[in-house]
């Protein structure tokens, strides 16, 4: 029987070929998603919307081929090198986390195959240069978001601020970008703290942060390990504004935090309130679409801001096949990945749920303005807040 | 820094050191009667809180297959050994505790929850569901094994961590869950501070089972038993003490102990399935502080971990892990060059 196998598998495959080029042609999408490990939370649900991304562009097939590389930046590569080698993957979207993302950025480029990150950070994009010709990412920027953030609290008059995150990449980032978005503004940091995600207590740390007497805190952390702060910093009696980041914008998050979230204000991308959006946003349709298609499959309630980004790379993607086709290359050849990544390069006006897509040479992350919304927690639910946008 | 920040600091340190005692001294006691180290100890703790949480949620956890699953396996497992010579009677009390007692959990989880039980019957349903797992877990991971060397013991420890972790994942989700109700609502003023009932119903408890320990330990027979076997393992079996039962109790009896302290800190502390590996390891630093053999040195030395862990959170966050893990090192060079080597072996 041993000795057979090969063969069998062989002939399973080639099989599998003939149907495919019997239905047409087929356009191989490779995702490599981190489904376990500490981003399993973002993770899952990226995993999940992949059953709802189109199938079929025209007159091709779009087959999607999901590998979990467990948050870990060896094992996304080696889950690319797979996908590339064994299953011909024409696109490569992936990977949840920003380390994973930022080493398949170089595998991308060896192989010459376009890739869509799902992690935020703008260091897998920018600048487009060298390997990262090939590097396309979904998520807004950090800096997008922090300027949100910015404006909120020049326009509630805060003059010193307190930021406490997670003591990671994550945190370090938002540090980094939140001092950015100060620059040139008259908003102090007059306390910098940090915490780990698996924290229990951040007493220490929020006795500190009220020591120093800020006018606003932000908390930079994701998931339901961004509510620990915010319950300690309230339970300490602490009156002023709390901001959280778009890290934090998931249902557990506030099922967690309960009464302690009440009045918090976050930038989000738009997905969390389409229904609340105005009438003439592009993103309200394609955002209410989705939450209807994910709530129908995986339960009521269960849409996130995360899952999201992987539906607007599969709408690039989507986008894209009609225009590298048009070029006359095959899908599964080398021409073809090329053309595939010049054809993301000039994706225009692909609306996603997040925001309006518009790459450039320039600008392989392609968001504006449009994909960032400011929101408030009102009786534990989001709420788009009007007078902040 | 001022006192009223340090007496918060202080409070805040001794009620995570409490939980922290509590698994330093079931790691103590699960290393001297079986020489193993139990790493898993902290996924006694989350499964135990997200358990419980979940019922709290009114939802029935998933783990319950787990439980059944394990049962019929050490089943299969102790009718081989019967097949292989040992007495058939054993197999009527194997046929209880695998079959039976996971079985009636499984039903009657779903069936209490829909008549809106109390917080307190929903605690008592997570410790059913997660405490058997222990003497399971001994029974198929460990009993084969269980006169091989530490490390390989360690090894194992290590496989059946990941092993409890990733399952964590399936049966709980990724996101952290938090009992929104507490047991005890309300607060009370005491050494100028205030603390929640929650706060002192936990240092309560733990008071409560480690006089509880130190009661079995010191007054019943099966507690003599097992302090026998954790002094001298060979001198034990030649008197008649099983090693095989010993492994159970002991599992038994730390699995207990981690499911009570999950339940207790998830009312006030939000957990995520994997959060339970570090609460161990604080817990392990407490009982390398007292050697892995005194109980009292490593509840007293995890108090003192949650102490200075809530301190150096205050002064340098960004190193507090270095500073509660760094402080093993002068407690190994203490103890290595104060301890005497009598290796039984």
């Amino acid at each position: 029987m041993k000795k057979f196998l090969p063969y069998l598998i062989g002939a399973a495959i080639s099989m599998n070929t003939f149907a495919a080029l019997a239905a047409g042609e087929t356009v191989n999408v490779g995702v490599v998603v981190s489904a376990t490990g500490p981003a399993a939370s973002l993770g899952i649900a990226e995993r999940n919307t992949v059953a709802l991304l189109p199938t079929r562009v025209g007159d091709v097939q779009v087959s999607y081929t999901i590998l979990d590389d467990a948050t870990d930046a060896t094992q996304a590569v080696r889950n690319m090198r797979k996908l590339i080698s064994e299953n011909n993957a024409d696109v490569i979207i992936g990977t949840t986390a920003t380390p994973g993302s930022l080493a398949m950025v170089d595998v991308a480029a060896e192989k010459k195959i376009p890739m869509i990150s799902l992690a935020a950070s703008a260091a897998i994009v920018e600048p487009v240069d060298g390997a990262r010709t090939w590097a396309f990412k979904t998520p807004q920027n950090d800096f997008l978001m922090a300027g949100a953030i910015v404006q909120a609290m020049e326009k509630a008059g805060s003059k010193k601020i307190g930021f406490i995150g997670f003591s990671d990449a994550y945190g370090q980032n938002w540090l980094k970008e939140l001092k950015n978005a100060l620059q040139g503004k008259s908003i102090e940091i007059v306390a910098t703290e940090s915490y780990a995600r698996p924290d229990t207590s951040v007493t220490g740390q929020v006795l500190k942060l009220i020591a120093a007497k800020p006018d606003a805190i932000l908390i930079a952390g994701s998931g339901t390990a961004a509510a620990l702060p915010q319950r300690e910093l309230k339970q300490r009696g602490f009156k002023g504004q709390i901001y959280q980041t778009h890290g934090a914008g998931n249902s557990e998050f506030l099922k967690i935090c309960g009464s302690a979230c009440e009045g918090l204000i976050l930038p989000a991308g738009p997905i969390l309130v389409a229904g609340q959006l105005p009438n003439d946003n592009p993103m309200r349709k394609t955002g209410l679409d989705y939450t209807q298609q994910y709530e129908a499959k995986y339960g009521k309630g269960s849409v996130s801001g995360f899952g999201g980004h992987m539906h607007d790379a599969g709408a690039l993607v989507a986008a894209a096949i009609p225009v590298a086709l048009a070029g006359g290359a095959k899908p599964g050849t080398d021409a073809f990945r090329q053309a595939l990544r010049d054809a993301l390069e000039k994706s225009k006006d692909v609306v996603g749920v997040h925001g309006v897509f518009n790459m450039s040479p320039q600008d392989h992350s392609g968001l504006d303005e449009r994909a960032r919304v400011l929101l408030r927690v009102k009786k534990g639910q989001w709420e788009f807040a009007q007078d902040l946008n | 820094m001022d006192w009223s920040i340090a007496k918060i600091l202080m409070q805040d340190g001794i009620v995570t050191g409490v939980i922290y005692a509590l698994l330093a001294v079931s790691l103590v006691l699960v290393f001297a009667v079986t020489r193993i180290i139990l790493i898993v100890q902290g996924e006694f703790v989350t499964y135990g809180a997200l358990s419980f949480a979940l019922m709290a949620d009114n939802q029935v956890p998933g783990n319950r297959w787990l439980l059944v699953t394990g049962g019929v396996l050490v089943f299969l497992r102790e009718l081989w050994l019967v097949f292989r010579g040992k007495p058939a009677a054993t197999l009527l009390g194997s046929a209880l505790f695998c079959l039976i007692l996971p079985l009636a959990v499984f039903f009657a989880v779903p069936a209490v929850l829909a008549t809106e039980p109390s917080l307190w019957i929903k605690a008592l349903l997570a410790l059913l569901l997660v405490v058997p797992l222990g003497p399971m877990l001994y029974k198929l991971a460990y009993e084969p094994i269980a006169e091989s060397s530490v490390l390989a013991l360690f090894v194992v420890s290590i496989a059946v961590h990941f092993a409890f972790v990733g399952m964590g994942l399936v049966f709980f989700g990724a996101e952290g869950r938090l009992v929104s109700e507490p047991f005890f609502d309300g607060q009370l003023e005491l050494f100028g501070l205030t603390w929640t009932y929650q706060s002192l119903f936990v240092i309560a408890m733990t008071v409560v089972i480690i006089v509880a320990l130190w009661l079995f330990f010191g007054y019943t027979l099966y507690g003599k038993a097992l302090r026998a076997t954790a002094v001298n393992r060979r001198g034990a079996r030649l008197v008649g003490i099983s090693t095989s039962m010993s492994g159970f109790l002991t599992f038994l009896l730390s699995s207990i102990v981690g499911v009570l302290s999950g339940i207790m800190i998830v009312s006030f502390i939000s957990l995520t399935y994997e959060t339970g590996f570090m609460i161990g390891l604080k817990g392990f630093v407490g009982a390398i502080i007292g050697g892995l053999m005194s109980y009292p040195i490593a509840a007293a030395g995890a108090l003192l971990v949650g102490i200075i862990e809530s301190f150096s959170t205050f002064w340098a966050s960004e190193y507090k892990e270095v500073i509660v893990f760094g402080l093993i090192i002068p407690v190994l060079l203490i103890l290595s060059v104060t301890s005497r080597h009598d290796e039984e072996e």
